[in-house]
């Protein structure tokens, strides 16, 4: 079926935006569609915040335009801010106003009473709940995030805009997040996340990796495995460092570099696994295992910023 | 206690009115050892830490880090270790030497040693050609670098680094690791903090801090073998899952 313009949630198309030299956005182009979970992934620099600036109505783009739910952004805030919540990535709540205050101050901006969409923020406000007379400073890391994706969330925006929300959050809670994000979006309610975490990628139902100001690759985990599939192996030795500068020496080996437990050796179709094992054991290096890797996410975006980078030369 | 230890600390534990922050930690690093410091948010690391660099005194527990008492000779164990975070590592509006200059004042260095050390590190990072360059002019690798050299530059026997890693791109935060593994083998001791899990698979010892405690520590690989699981992700999902704090 063709996809109309209903379908999208949010249309970016060549924005581009600069701070005196540095060019923070270059042409970026991505479409969310409604009810979509995307991702935006990349390091911190590559563009997010000012992307999210710019959707937000914060930040005019140099050139480019963008809409949200069929609204340009150019319309004015207005309009944009009453489809859009938004999360920034620093903690923008009033820290001497309680927790319920702030719901209270936000529910107020947009003219509706907090009971009205409590339905929404039910499940994660009522961890909160008994901290409801706190003042919002005084709330742990976790618990000030949640009470600033409750404020995004009261006045039920079609477009949830989250900015580097898991930044700086352990392995555990950022999982509780992306639940939390899954029960969102099962709603119905769009979501655009930006994350530095590249294992995020796979929760996500499309993303877009974004370095430098651009795009550099988009679609679903799927699509960019197989667009960017490499000849990849996993290799492990007990010197994971001599191990690491040994690879670098082969011919065959095109790239190498640290992946958790074992290292990512990128290799022409001419190596010789056994062979450059048996090498590394005479060698001196202990307990050498070689055997294919798949590719991962954050395979293709080394990749990609290798390959971003040998264009600049 | 053993000479052979960069870190020695018993029943460490700090307490904010009625909130234990840390609740009687014991652990060694050896040293030149790479010791990850892991723990869920809120768990006491940053509280820890500060006890370790003489920030904060401890409300009870004993130890010694560079050789010198934690409850004693703060002042010694500032002049000799380093410190690096994400968060704040080089001042942005100062050049590369400038910042190198300042740190290495600070740290009483003299100006012979100064010299000597600044020509060393330029040339060890291929940096001669950047030397007047602004900080803030810089790509985010040779800041990583330059803020490492800059938290070393005075030789300390052990390194602190605070997530030096939060939200850097993935080829970055391998180059900057490299620069790890080359400065334990020069036979420094670093102690690091990451909620990257996959760094914690580079290091030879990792601790996991739960709600003030030290609920795991070994090496990765142990770890592995003692939980039944097949990354230090899954480790630490399981040892940080009952968290009761946050």
């Amino acid at each position: 079926m063709e996809k109309s313009v209903y379908d999208t949630a949010i249309l970016v198309s060549e924005l581009s935006k600069s701070y005196g030299k540095i060019r923070a956005l270059d042409r970026v182009s991505l479409t969310v569609d409604r009810g979509e979970l995307y991702g935006l992934i990349g390091p911190d620099g590559a563009g997010k915040s000012t992307l999210y600036s710019i959707l937000t109505t914060l930040l005019p783009p140099d050139s480019g335009h963008a809409s949200i739910c069929g609204k340009e952004i150019s319309a004015g805030a207005r309009q944009i801010r009453d489809i859009v919540g938004y999360m920034p990535q620093r903690f923008s709540l009033y820290p001497d106003l309680s927790v319920e205050e702030n719901l209270n101050f936000f529910a107020s901006i947009f003219n509706i009473g907090v009971k009205e969409n409590y339905d929404l923020i039910a499940p994660i406000y009522s961890q909160l709940a008994r901290f409801s007379k706190r003042r919002a400073g005084a709330l742990s890391g976790g618990m000030k995030q949640k009470l600033a994706l409750c404020c995004a969330l009261i006045h039920r925006p079609e477009v949830l805009l989250l900015d580097e929300p898991t930044t700086g959050v352990d392995a555990v809670s950022r999982s509780e997040f992306w639940e939390i994000l899954k029960s969102i979006r099962s709603g119905g309610m769009t979501i655009l996340v930006s994350t530095s975490y590249m294992d995020e990628a796979q929760l996500c139902d499309r993303i877009s990796l974004i370095h430098n100001g651009k795009i550099m690759e988009t679609g679903t985990v799927g699509e960019l495995v197989k667009r960017n599939r490499e000849n990849l192996y996993n290799v492990k030795a007990d010197n994971m460092f001599l191990l690491l500068e040994r690879l670098r020496e082969y011919p065959d080996i095109l790239e190498c570099y640290t992946f958790g437990a074992t290292l990512h050796a990128e290799v022409t179709s001419g190596f010789n696994a056994s062979k450059v094992a048996a090498d590394l054991e005479r060698d001196g290096l202990k307990d050498v295992e070689i055997f294919p890797a798949e590719t991962d996410i954050e395979d293709i975006f080394i990749k990609l910023m290798r390959h971003g980078k040998r264009q600049c030369h | 206690m053993g000479k052979d230890n960069a870190i020695e600390i018993r029943g460490l534990t700090k307490k904010f009115g009625d909130f234990t922050a840390v609740d009687h930690i014991s652990f060694d690093v050896a040293q030149g050892e790479i010791f990850g410091f892991l723990g869920a948010n809120g768990a006491g690391k940053t509280t820890a830490m500060r006890m370790l660099c003489g920030i904060s005194r401890p409300t009870s527990g004993t130890g010694t880090v560079a050789g010198f008492d934690i409850n004693t000779q703060e002042e010694r164990i500032k002049r000799n270790i380093g410190y690096m975070s994400q968060k704040f590592s080089l001042y942005e509006k100062l050049t590369v030497d400038e910042n190198i200059r300042l740190f290495s004042t600070i740290y009483g260095m003299s100006r012979k040693e100064i010299k000597e050390k600044s020509v060393f590190i330029y040339k060890d990072l291929e940096m001669e050609n950047m030397v007047n360059s602004l900080v803030r002019d810089l790509p985010l690798g040779w800041k990583q670098k330059l803020a490492f050299s800059a938290a070393t530059i005075h030789s300390p026997e052990i390194v602190f680094l605070d997530e030096p890693t939060g939200g850097v791109d993935p080829l970055t935060r391998r180059s900057f690791w490299e620069l790890i593994y080359r400065a334990s083998s020069r036979g420094m001791t670093v102690f690091v903090t990451t909620h990257y899990l996959d760094e914690a698979e580079y290091c030879n010892r990792i601790s996991i801090m739960v709600d003030g405690r030290i609920k795991a520590l070994d090496t990765p690989q142990n770890l592995k073998k003692e939980f039944d699981c097949s990354t230090i992700d899954e480790v630490f999902r399981k040892v940080a899952q009952d968290a009761k704090r946050e």
